[in-house]
C-alpha cells in the first residue's frame, strides 16, 4: 500500500447528529482499492454510524461521499448504492432466517441476475440457465468459506459462529467493490476468530476484495489491517498503520484514559 | 413405496434445483395429475365436481396468491376477497358485454385485479405489519363499496351479474365436467408458474424482504419494486380465481360472495396450510372447503337424536375447534407436517 493510488471511496467532512447527539463530527476518511481498513474506537465513537453512512442507511447532515470518483447524490436509496458495489454485514446478525444458508447467499447475487418476472415464471430456458450460473458462483463462495455441509440448513437453525460466516458469504456473493464488515468477530472464541481472520485475509489477497472493518479485538485489527482509523466521540483522532496507532498518545488516552489520573 | 433418498446423488445443479428432485416425487406428481385429469372427472358425480372440486381449486388458487403476498413477501392482506371480486366482475363484463373470448376475458379479469391490487399495495411502501393489515382491510371495504354503488359494474345494491353461456372456440362449456377442466387447467398452469416464481430470484427477494427488510435493501433488493410485484402477482391470482369461481361455480357475480369473511377464510387457509409454501395453499383450501362438508356428513347421522338448530351450530363449533387444535399441534401448517413425514421416511423403518 505504499504506492499512491486513487481512493475507491472518499468520505469528506461527514457530520451527522441524532437529536442532540452529535454522532459524527467532521470525519473524513479514504479507502484505497485492495486494502483492509480497520475502524476502531471505544463504544459510541460512531463507527457503525460511519458504515451506515457509507452504505446509504443514514444520510449525513453535512459532508459528501465520493465513490469511484463520482459524488453520491444526497438522497440515494441503499439498494442503488449496493448496485454501485458496496456490500456489508451487520453487527447484530441480519440473516434471512426463513431461508437456507444457500438461499441467503443467492439473495446476495440478486443484483447480478437479470431475468424478468415472465422468464422466471416460465423458468425453463433463460431463467434456469441464469440460476445455474449463479448457483455455481454461490457454490464457489460456499467452498471458499467452508460451509458446504450447512448449505441446506435454515439460517434460523445455525449456530452463531456459522451465521456470521453465512452473512459474510452473502456479502461476498454480491461481488462488491467495497466490503464493509461490522464486527465480524464479535462474540466468537479464539479459534473462530482466527478462522474469520483467515477468511478476511484470503478474501482480500486471493479474491481481491477491498475491505473496511470494525472490530474490537485489537490483536486481530493490528494483525490484519493495512491501515487503521481511530474514532472517538464522533471525531477522527488518529489514522495510520498499526505501529503508528499503537504509539499515538491520543489513541492511548482514548482507550486507557489520562496518564497519572 | 416410501422410498426417499438417503444421500445426495445429484450430479448437476439443474437436478438439484428441480421442483421434484427425486424420481418418486415425479411419479407422485404424474399420478396426482392423472388422478385430477382422468380419475376424478370420470368417477365423481356432478355434485362433487361442481360443488366441491371447483371451489376447492379456486380457493386453492386464491390461497396461492395470498401466500405469495403474505407467506413469501410478508405483506399481510385482509382484503383479498375484494380482489377476487374485482377479477370476477371485470372478466364478466369483458366477456358478457364486450364479447371478448373467454380465456382472454379471464386473463383480463386477473390483469385488472392486478392493476387495482398494485394501487392498494402502495401503502406497503411506507407501513408494515399490523398497520398494513388494517390498510388492506380498508381496501376490502373500499372496493366492496365501489362495486356495489357503481351501477355500471354491478347493477346496484341488489344487483347480480349473471354469467352468460361460456364458449371456447364454439365449444359450449355447460357441463360440470367441462367447467371442471377449465378450472383445473388454469390452476395447474398457475400453480406451476407460482412455484417457479418463488424458487427463483424474485421468490428469494420476497423472502428476504419478509425476514429482514433493511438487510435486503442493503444487499441490493429494490424494496418498492419487489413489494409491488408481490401485490401485483398476488392479486392477479386472486382475480383469476375470482373470475373462475364466478364462471364455473356461482354462475353469477354477487358481492356477497366476496365478503370480508372470505378474506379471513383465505388467511386461515394459508396459515393452516403452511405459510410460504405453494403446496400448503391447496392443503389449506382443502381444509376449509372439504372439512366442513365432511363434518356435515358425519353430523347428518345424528339428525334423529339432536335438534337441527344445535346441529348446524355444532358444525361451526367442531370446525373452529379443529382449527385451534391443528394450530396447537402443528403451528407451521400442514405443509410442514408433510415435510416432516418425508424427512422421517428417509430412514424409515430403521431410523438409526
Amino acid at each position: 500500500m505504499n504506492e499512491k493510488k486513487e481512493p475507491i471511496l472518499r468520505a469528506e467532512n461527514i457530520t451527522i447528529s441524532f437529536g442532540g447527539l452529535q454522532a459524527l463530527d467532521g470525519v473524513s476518511l479514504v479507502i484505497y482499492p485492495g486494502e483492509i481498513l480497520g475502524i476502531i474506537g471505544p463504544n459510541g465513537a460512531g463507527k457503525t454510524t460511519m458504515l451506515n453512512i457509507i452504505n446509504g442507511f443514514y444520510k449525513p447532515d453535512k459532508g459528501r461521499i465520493i465513490f469511484e470518483g463520482r459524488e453520491r447524490p444526497k438522497k440515494m436509496k441503499p439498494d442503488l448504492i449496493a448496485a454501485q458495489g458496496i456490500a456489508r454485514t451487520f453487527q447484530n446478525l441480519a440473516l434471512f432466517s426463513g431461508m437456507s444458508a444457500l438461499g441467503n447467499i443467492m439473495v446476495g447475487r440478486t443484483m447480478l441476475m437479470h431475468s424478468n418476472i415472465f422468464s422466471q415464471g416460465l423458468y425453463w430456458g433463460f431463467s434456469q440457465k441464469e440460476e445455474i450460473e449463479h448457483r455455481r458462483a454461490a457454490e464457489r463462495i460456499i467452498d471458499f468459506l467452508q460451509i458446504e455441509n450447512i448449505r441446506r440448513t435454515p439460517a434460523s437453525m445455525l449456530p452463531y459462529g456459522l451465521r456470521k460466516r453465512v452473512e459474510l458469504a452473502r456479502a461476498l456473493a454480491a461481488e462488491p467493490k467495497l466490503l464493509l464488515l461490522d464486527e465480524p468477530m464479535a462474540g466468537m472464541n479464539l479459534e473462530e476468530k482466527e478462522d474469520i481472520a483467515r477468511f478476511i485475509l484470503d478474501a482480500n489477497e486471493e479474491l481481491g476484495y477491498t475491505i473496511a472493518l470494525i472490530e474490537h479485538d485489537m490483536g486481530v485489527v493490528m494483525d490484519i489491517c493495512d491501515r487503521i482509523v481511530v474514532l472517538d466521540f464522533g471525531k477522527k483522532i488518529a489514522e495510520g498503520t498499526a505501529d503508528e496507532i499503537k504509539a499515538d498518545p491520543k489513541v492511548i488516552k482514548a482507550y486507557l484514559g489520562e496518564a497519572g489520573g | 413405496m416410501f422410498y426417499r433418498e438417503c444421500g445426495n446423488y445429484k450430479d448437476s445443479y439443474a437436478s438439484d434445483m428441480a421442483i421434484f428432485p427425486i424420481p418418486l416425487d415425479q411419479y407422485g406428481f404424474i399420478i396426482m395429475m392423472i388422478f385430477a385429469f382422468l380419475v376424478i372427472p370420470l368417477t365423481a358425480s356432478d355434485y362433487w365436481l361442481s360443488n366441491i372440486m371447483i371451489p376447492f381449486y379456486c380457493f386453492g388458487l386464491s390461497a396461492i396468491g395470498l401466500n405469495i403476498l403474505a407467506g413469501y413477501a410478508g405483506q399481510i392482506s385482509i382484503g383479498h376477497a375484494a380482489f377476487m371480486a374485482v377479477g370476477a366482475y371485470a372478466s364478466l363484463i369483458l366477456y358478457g358485454r364486450y364479447g371478448i373470448p373467454l380465456i382472454p376475458s379471464i386473463l383480463g379479469g386477473g390483469l385488472i385485479s392486478s392493476a387495482v391490487g398494485t394501487i392498494f399495495g402502495l401503502p406497503s411502501l411506507r407501513i408494515k405489519g399490523f398497520y398494513l393489515a388494517i390498510a388492506t382491510l380498508a381496501s376490502q371495504f373500499i372496493i366492496q363499496w365501489i362495486i356495489v354503488h357503481w351501477q355500471w359494474v354491478s347493477g346496484g345494491v341488489f344487483g347480480t351479474v349473471e354469467t352468460p353461456d361460456m364458449q371456447i372456440f364454439g365449444l359450449l362449456i355447460n357441463t360440470p365436467v367441462k367447467k371442471y377442466f377449465l378450472t383445473l387447467g388454469w390452476v395447474v398452469v398457475l400453480a406451476i408458474v407460482a412455484k417457479n416464481l418463488v424458487r427463483g430470484q424474485l421468490g428469494r427477494n420476497w423472502q428476504a424482504i419478509r425476514d429482514v427488510d433493511y438487510a435486503a435493501e442493503i444487499i441490493g433488493v429494490n424494496l418498492y419494486k419487489d413489494k409491488l410485484i408481490a401485490f401485483a402477482v398476488s392479486t392477479f391470482y386472486a382475480g383469476i380465481s375470482g373470475s373462475l369461481i364466478t364462471f364455473c361455480y356461482y354462475g353469477a357475480a354477487n358481492i356477497e360472495e366476496f365478503h370480508v369473511m372470505v378474506s379471513f377464510a383465505l388467511l386461515g387457509m394459508i396459515i393452516i396450510g403452511g405459510l410460504g409454501t405453494i403446496l400448503g395453499s391447496f392443503f389449506g383450501a382443502g381444509f376449509f372447503v372439504l372439512l366442513p362438508i365432511g363434518i356435515n356428513q358425519v353430523l347428518g347421522n345424528f339428525m334423529a337424536v339432536v335438534p337441527s338448530e344445535i346441529l348446524s351450530n355444532l358444525e361451526a363449533i367442531i370446525f373452529g375447534g379443529l382449527i385451534v387444535l391443528f394450530l396447537i399441534v402443528e403451528p407451521y401448517g400442514m405443509a410442514r407436517l408433510w415435510h416432516t413425514i418425508k424427512d422421517k421416511m428417509r430412514l424409515w423403518p430403521f431410523p438409526y
